[in-house]
């Protein structure tokens, strides 16, 4: 049966020690659409996205992502997905250019010209030479996003990628990450009521199971503080 | 935009090396977190050694037990700080997320270390011959490299895999040497043994090659291991 | 699973250590140098041989473990260096005592057996530290059998690599003994080679069936505490069995316990 949808996973499970940290996770999202996997802390949340990102393996079910299944096809995937975490993963000695030099030979790119339109883009081109270590937490966090994305990836995985943001920055990433950038993308996001606005379907899980799993359409506010008690 | 995104080659191995590698010597060079503090290290310790053992020139066994205890110690140094920066600026995520073969990362940092260890001996051999060697080193010399490039080896294999395996764990510091020591043994033993007749009192003597031939056995031996099982240390 | 055949395994041990006893000491004679001293002999090598097969099964039990990702083996190879270090304590011991015995010294340099043995227990001295300090579970017990593997390649290189080195000082070899020996020695020799080899059988069976008992225990725990189990686990070095269901259902107490055995 082919795997149409960008994610597909069914019973996912992984487990933690004797514990699950997640169990039985079924959803099925179509291309270009947004997944927002919401809940409290030690849902399970970045556990599911570093799934999705290749970094962890299933324990149980099944895992589709962008139609080939995990861990056996990981390597088809790897170069079309992209992680924006907490983490920046650059090296904090090196500079903008320099980090993205080495992104782009890890993933077989060649040329500057990629680099240089993202970094124009995120208006990171005047201090792209410096040591990311003399930059603010803000200018760090618009660099990841230009490593996150210069392979152009098709599956973004995001866990809240606002956060170190301020407001001039939240626009200028904002065509790059954002629904209008007609990537799949599945955001973790501490703000319920913000992400609802910008998702197609919506997962709320508690202590590793599906509490919720809905169109954005069909919820409101109400629904969705039900998960955080 | 993205339906028509290019799918993009498996990168080739050797330009991700060089890439690895260029990154490594930039993070050394500006944060100078191994290298300087290993060879300051060989040296002060050559100098506890005198006062310890009240001697003013070593030969034979002694010269070369000093010798290889001093650089194993140093090499500790280098190991523990190895893939530190990996783990705490996220940097095998980074590496795990791209298409890049694994096994790259592994030739990248045993590449390292061994860069570090020939930067240490450059600086540890000769004070080592100034401070403390009876004998002359430049008749020694020739022999005496071809003990170290062997003994490098072993360290560099060994200080690797336990270098990964070390460094996520809570006690990282503590863990490395504790780890890597007894597995140097064999290494330092054989290293020891093919070192002595070469600092000799009386001249340089013969090298012995039974040594030299288990050392690089056991290199060998450690190399196909770390090998085979590097890839299970980098998984999340 | 591994309580069966327990009873009978214990029996067979408790009658062949037994017999080795009362064999070695009423029956073999006497050595003709070393007097009633030798008899620590049966005890020091036949203990350092199964030692040192125990810490060669438990590389390649975490061989299996890196390709199935089956947590058994995981443990199986911990039971296996837990125990193994337990009797290798022995060996050094009663080789200790042999050494102070025979040539007034607790330590000898030259006796390989007892430098090897040094060595490898101060490697395998690391792996509980190594498991306390990770805390993810799954990460543990992979960087574990990755150590298993590595110890396990250790163990008999670095025999042969001590013997070379001590083959050019007088070889005092406590081990080269057992290949000349006459008659009744070889008997009480090999009997008591089975007896240990038996004995870290059943310990290590013992243990096995300990841990997987209790893995089973806390799975029915938790299925009955359903959603309301909030207990953090404690950290802690010893591997995870995954017993028990996989994922539950989504609702409160969906966790159904799996095939009890």
């Amino acid at each position: 049966m082919a795997i149409l949808a960008a994610l597909e996973l069914r019973g996912l499970t992984r487990r933690y020690g004797e514990r699950l940290a997640l169990a039985d996770v079924t959803l099925s999202l179509p291309a270009g659409q947004t997944l927002a996997v919401l809940g409290p802390n030690g849902a399970g949340k970045t556990t599911l996205l570093r799934l999705l990102a290749t970094l962890l393996r299933p324990h149980g079910g099944e895992v589709h992502v962008l139609g080939h299944a995990l861990p056996a096809e990981g390597w088809a995937v790897r170069g079309r997905i992209g992680l924006l975490g907490h983490e920046p993963l650059l090296y904090r000695e090196l500079s903008a250019r320099e980090n993205l030099r080495l992104h782009a030979a890890l993933h077989g790119l060649t040329g500057e010209e990629r680099a240089q339109e993202l970094l124009g883009a995120v208006a990171m081109e005047r201090r792209a030479d410096e040591p990311l270590r003399t930059l603010s937490r803000g200018m760090v966090q618009r660099v990841a996003v230009c490593r996150a994305l210069l392979h152009d990836p098709e599956l973004l995985l995001l866990d809240e990628p606002r956060a170190n943001l301020d407001p001039a920055a939240t626009e200028l990433v904002e065509p790059l990450i954002g629904r209008a950038s007609g990537r799949t993308r599945v955001i973790v996001s501490h703000d319920p009521a913000g992400v609802l606005a910008e998702a197609d379907l919506v997962l709320g899980l508690v202590r590793g199971r599906v509490a919720m799993l809905a169109a954005a359409g069909e919820l409101d506010g109400a629904s969705l503080a039900e998960l955080y008690r | 935009m993205s339906d028509a995104a290019p799918r993009h080659p498996a990168p080739r191995a050797r330009a991700v090396l060089l890439a690895l590698l260029r990154k490594e010597l930039r993070v050394e060079l500006r944060s100078f977190e191994a290298v300087p503090a290993m060879s300051l290290f060989s040296v002060t310790t050559f100098v506890l050694f005198h006062f310890a053992l009240q001697r003013n020139a070593l030969s034979g066994d002694l010269a070369s037990g000093v010798l290889w205890v001093t650089l194993l110690f140093a090499a500790m140094l280098g190991i523990n700080r190895l893939f530190v920066a990996d783990a705490e600026q996220g940097g095998f995520d980074g590496f795990l997320l791209s298409p890049a073969d694994r096994s790259v990362l592994l030739y990248s940092k045993a590449l390292t270390l061994l860069a570090y260890l020939l930067v240490l001996e450059l600086v540890a051999v000769p004070a080592f011959a100034l401070l403390l060697l009876g004998p002359g080193l430049w008749p020694a010399l020739p022999s005496l490299l071809a003990v170290l490039a062997l003994g490098d080896l072993g360290v560099v294999v060994i200080g690797t895999l336990v270098g990964a395996l070390a460094v996520r764990t809570s006690v990282r510091d503590l863990l490395g040497p504790m780890i890597s020591l007894p597995l140097l043994v064999p290494v330092l033993l054989c290293a020891a043994r093919a070192t002595s007749p070469v600092l000799g009192a009386a001249g340089v003597g013969a090298l012995p090659l039974r040594w030299l031939l288990t050392l690089a056995l056991y290199d060998l031996v450690f190399a196909l291991i770390t090998f085979a099982v590097f890839d299970f240390l980098l998984e999340d | 699973m591994y309580g069966k055949r327990l009873r009978p395994l214990a029996l067979t041990t408790f009658a062949a250590l037994t017999l080795t006893l009362v064999l070695a000491f009423f029956w073999a004679p006497d050595d003709a140098n070393q007097g009633f001293l030798q008899k620590i002999f049966y005890l020091h090598v036949p203990l350092a041989i199964v030692t040192l097969c125990g810490f060669v099964y438990a590389g390649l039990a975490a061989i299996a473990h890196l390709r199935t990702r089956d947590s058994r083996w995981d443990m199986r190879s911990y039971v296996a260096i837990h125990l193994s270090l337990v009797f290798g304590v022995g060996v050094l011991i009663s080789g200790s005592i042999w050494a102070k015995g025979s040539w007034g010294v607790w330590w000898d340099w030259s006796e390989p057996t007892l430098v090897s043995f040094l060595l490898i227990m101060l490697l395998y001295a690391t792996y509980q530290p190594l498991r306390f300090a990770i805390e993810d579970p799954e990460r543990q017990a992979r960087y574990a059998s990755v150590f298993a593997i590595t110890a396990g390649a250790f163990v008999p290189i670095n025999f042969v690599i001590v013997r070379l080195s001590t083959a050019y000082l007088h070889p005092r070899v406590l081990g080269d003994i057992s290949a000349n020996l006459p008659g009744r020695f070889q008997v009480v020799f090999y009997l008591s080679l089975i007896s240990m080899a038996l004995l870290w059988i059943t310990l290590w069976r013992y243990e096995m069936t300990s841990k997987h008992a209790g893995a089973q225990l806390r799975a029915l725990r938790r299925a009955l505490a359903g959603d309301e189990d909030e207990s953090m686990p404690r950290r802690s070095a010893v591997p995870t069995l995954n017993v028990g269901s996989g994922a539950g259902g989504t609702r409160a107490g969906g966790d159904s316990v799996g095939a009890a055995r």
